[in-house]
């Protein structure tokens, strides 16, 4: 199977999605935001980091670079696109999925382990997932999903909502809200379920001795899905 | 030719950064503020003379980058 990981200037988790990705059996490929064209690709990730510096909004100014006329054509035409994080924020500021991204609500920047409850695995992101409450990492300063009440209503109806951020046993509440979010929202699918943004790096959890490994386990069952 | 936006927020997103804003004007004693609310201001000067076509030019940019619809709102200020 292969990936394509776009770099943007500011990205800088692009290299740990890279390992991740190869690691669990992808030929993974790093393509730079000015060029024009993607490899052939069953899987473009947008990895996090602070493209552009996070000048005028988060995301803003790479969801307008040259590589992504060809993610949003490649989305449209179904193929499976992934963003993390920034890759996240740059999803939304493309129109690829729906909402925005706001500042965390406590203005602090988060970064600590969190539990996400996977609710919809009618995706090839977490189809036959094996795990209802993935252990995962979060680190950003603008991660609080917020959409108009129109646009929630439609997430809920069409299903869109990927994860949510839960305890350790699944309960979702405000409690354990950690910036804010709207319902809790961690991630959210397209209405056509192939692109995913969410919040947390699965990419930083893929080693037994250095972090969990519930990023493994999201990484062999993606790849089994596309199989 | 010189054209200003000014981009607020929405009225109903929560502006975390101006409720800060608020509670130090507060305790510096400004008492007197029922709210505020946190912006962008934007002068661009674009090469273009008339005002009406200047004034559309900045508004395009205003929807297509300068602003996110879904939680601000843009407004061309000035023209000069």
């Amino acid at each position: 199977m292969k990936s394509s990981v776009i770099t943007f200037p500011g990205s800088n988790c692009d290299r740990d999605m890279d390992v991740a990705l190869s690691k669990f059996g992808f030929k993974n490929k790093m393509v730079w935001h000015n060029d024009q064209e993607l490899p052939k690709s069953d899987l473009i990730v947008l990895p996090g980091g602070f493209s552009y510096g996070d000048y005028l909004r988060c995301g803003s100014m790479a969801s307008k670079s040259k590589i992504m006329n060809s993610v949003i054509n490649f989305a449209k035409s179904g193929g499976l696109v992934m963003g993390i994080c920034n890759g996240f924020q740059i999803l939304v500021e493309a129109g690829l999925v729906p909402g925005v991204l706001l500042r965390n609500k406590y203005l602090q920047f988060i970064c600590k382990n969190v539990h996400v409850k996977v609710d919809n695995k009618e995706n090839t992101f977490f189809k036959n997932l094996d795990k209802k409450v993935l252990e995962l990492h979060i680190a950003h300063n603008e991660g609080n999903y917020f959409c108009t009440k129109d646009q929630l209503k439609e997430i809920e109806d069409n299903n869109q909502i990927a994860i949510y951020y839960c305890d350790q046993n699944g309960n979702t509440n405000n409690q354990i809200n950690p910036n804010g979010s709207i319902k809790n929202i961690a991630g959210i699918l397209n209405k056509e379920k192939n692109v995913l943004g969410m919040m947390p790096h699965p990419e930083r959890m893929i080693d037994e001795n250095l972090s969990g490994e519930d990023g493994s386990i999201f990484f062999k069952n993606l790849l089994n899905n596309i199989k | 030719m010189k054209v200003s936006a000014v981009i607020t927020l929405k009225k109903d997103v929560l502006d975390p950064q101006g409720k800060v804003i608020h509670e130090t004007l507060d305790g510096m004693g400004f008492n007197s503020v029922n709210e505020v609310r946190q912006g962008k201001y934007f002068e661009i000067d674009v090469k273009e003379n008339d005002p009406k076509k200047a004034k559309d030019l900045v508004e395009n940019m205003c929807k297509k980058l300068l602003a996110n619809l879904v939680i601000e709102n843009y407004k061309i200020i000035e023209t000069q």
